[in-house]
């Protein structure tokens, strides 16, 4: 087996494994966390907290 | 397996994490774009000849110079992820924003999928180069979206400060290769009055040029997708942006001058990697390595950039309920918009594996050109409804509205450019996106939480 042949097929499982612990992490906080926390995200919400407090 | 969910008090939100300086947006901006001066700018040369590519490089310097300056201003009042997405909804209205929020899903997704064709391209041809003919480049295209898929992932900051040291040593490549080819000693290395003939296809050919003379700067507006991230958003977002286009203009017109100098227009017109075939002609081994190091690198660049910006813009649409609100999540841990990253993935590697390079970037091309004019009316209409003095502005752009209707007007020019030569392709992605709106406007907009789109603490627009 060549050096090329090598590369190829690790470049594969180097890719597996990555994708395969995004999706694990993925899963993984979505066990630990509350839905409506990780989508509290909100727009501008800094801008508003300094309004607010500048009141 | 039992997990403990950790409680969260009701009123604590979470949100991308602030930490980006001026020289990530650099990063940014300069990243997606510089590949485009290692390959693509040089099919302008096939329309327009040399010069005629040179005249495309300027007048569309001149169309992204004013698409820098009206989004640093802009930017700089509506500083959240999503950019020009943003900006259209809090300007002209949902169905716009929608609109441009594809146009830059589209673009970035499909730019970062060339990228990884490329990329896997170039090892291809190494392998080739080593006696290997024929080496799948499949799985080093797949290696190349995951890889920085994964870095993007796993936090701005650091994917940004990669970002920014690889397109740091591809900008510093094209100086010392300038160098490397004595610009001083005309007729030494440099063969300009032997290869320069002229406006082979005059003056039609200049306006066919125009296209792929947007390779030359494609992108550097996706440095504002990253302006919720920036410590100081009024700030980084100008200098980085702004910088950046400074940058773009040398580099594209030393690589112009380093190319024109060494390769004769027929061949340039139609080369892969053109700066690294101007190396190959020097006979110089440090040069070809230098370039052949700095071409793999603006090719992660970009992809990397188009990334973040693709992610980005599909986290704000999704935040705000256009697309299905699951890919509006943001990481505990990592800060970014994790979900979004991870959903793109697939696509753009579909979009790879398809290996129809020349369409998809006609695509991007297309799709960043719509956006482009949106950006020249949204202008207008941000001066007229806030004028100067009813916001806090970082940045004020000078001479309005010259910049916007010089960019509207450049903009025509160019859509009739891309119909000398894709016309077909226009007048599809035309289609796609009516009937995106319809499916919009008909259908989806129906989920949108209307009142909590809006969040900025601006005063009510004037006239309202």
């Amino acid at each position: 087996m060549g050096f090329w042949q090598i590369f190829s097929d690790l470049s594969w499982a180097i890719s597996g494994l990555m994708a395969a612990w995004m999706i694990y992490d993925t899963w993984h906080v979505q066990q630990q966390y509350d839905e409506s926390f990780l989508m509290s995200s909100r727009e501008g919400a800094e801008e508003l907290t300094q309004k607010e407090a500048g009141k | 397996m039992s997990e403990q969910v950790i409680e969260v008090p009701k009123q604590h939100q979470i949100a991308l994490k602030k930490v980006l300086s001026p020289i990530h947006i650099w990063g940014l901006g300069v990243g997606i774009v510089l590949v485009g001066e290692y390959m693509g700018w040089n099919f302008s040369v096939a329309k327009g000849g040399a010069l005629g590519s040179l005249i495309a490089c300027w007048v569309i310097g001149l169309l992204y110079t004013c698409v820098a300056m009206i989004d640093s201003e802009v930017t700089s009042t509506v500083a959240a992820a999503g950019g020009q997405y943003t900006q259209a909804k809090h300007i002209i209205g949902p169905l716009m924003a929608f609109n441009v929020a594809l146009y830059l899903v589209l673009a970035y997704t499909m730019l970062e999928a060339a990228d990884a064709t490329v990329f896997g391209d170039l090892l291809q041809e190494v392998a080739g180069n080593f006696g290997v003919a024929n080496l799948d480049p499949k799985p080093f295209v797949f290696l190349c979206i995951i890889f920085l898929a994964w870095l993007n992932y796993r936090g701005v900051f650091v994917t940004l400060t990669f970002n920014f040291v690889i397109t740091a040593f591809a900008f510093i490549a094209i100086i010392l290769v300038f160098f490397g080819v004595s610009p001083w000693s005309p007729g030494v290395v440099l063969h300009h009055a032997d290869l320069i003939h002229g406006l082979p296809y005059g003056w039609i050919g200049i306006i066919a040029a125009f296209q792929f003379g947007m390779w030359y700067y494609l992108g550097i507006e996706g440095t504002c997708q990253a302006a919720e991230e920036c410590r100081s958003a009024a700030r980084s977002i100008p200098l980085g942006t702004m910088s950046g286009m400074i940058t773009l203009v040398i580099a594209a017109s030393l690589t112009w001058y380093i190319c024109s100098g060494l390769l004769p227009w027929e061949y340039l017109g139609q080369a892969t990697t053109p700066l690294y075939d101007a190396a190959r002609v020097t006979n110089s081994t440090w040069m070809q390595v230098i370039m052949f190091v700095a071409t793999v690198f603006s090719n992660l660049a970009s992809a990397n950039g188009c990334i973040n910006d693709a992610s980005r813009a599909w986290f704000s649409l999704s935040r705000d309920r256009y697309m299905p609100p699951v890919f509006g999540a943001v990481h505990p841990h990592y800060r970014t918009p994790y979900r979004s990253i991870l959903f793109l993935i697939p696509i753009a590697v579909s979009f790879a594996f398809t290996n129809l390079l020349d369409q998809i970037i006609t695509f991007s091309i297309l799709s960043g050109l719509l956006g482009y004019t949106f950006m020249s009316i949204n202008m207008v209409r941000f001066r007229r409804l806030w004028p100067l003095g009813s916001i806090h502005r970082g940045y004020i752009h000078p001479f309005h509205p010259l910049p916007a209707v010089m960019l509207f007007l450049l903009c025509v020019t160019v859509y009739f450019a891309t119909y000398l030569g894709y016309g077909g392709q226009l007048l599809s992605i035309m289609a796609f996106f009516i009937v995106a709106s319809l499916w919009f406007s008909f259908h989806r907009y129906q989920y949108v939480k209307r009142g909590d789109q809006f969040t900025m603490p601006w005063p009510r627009p004037k006239g309202y």
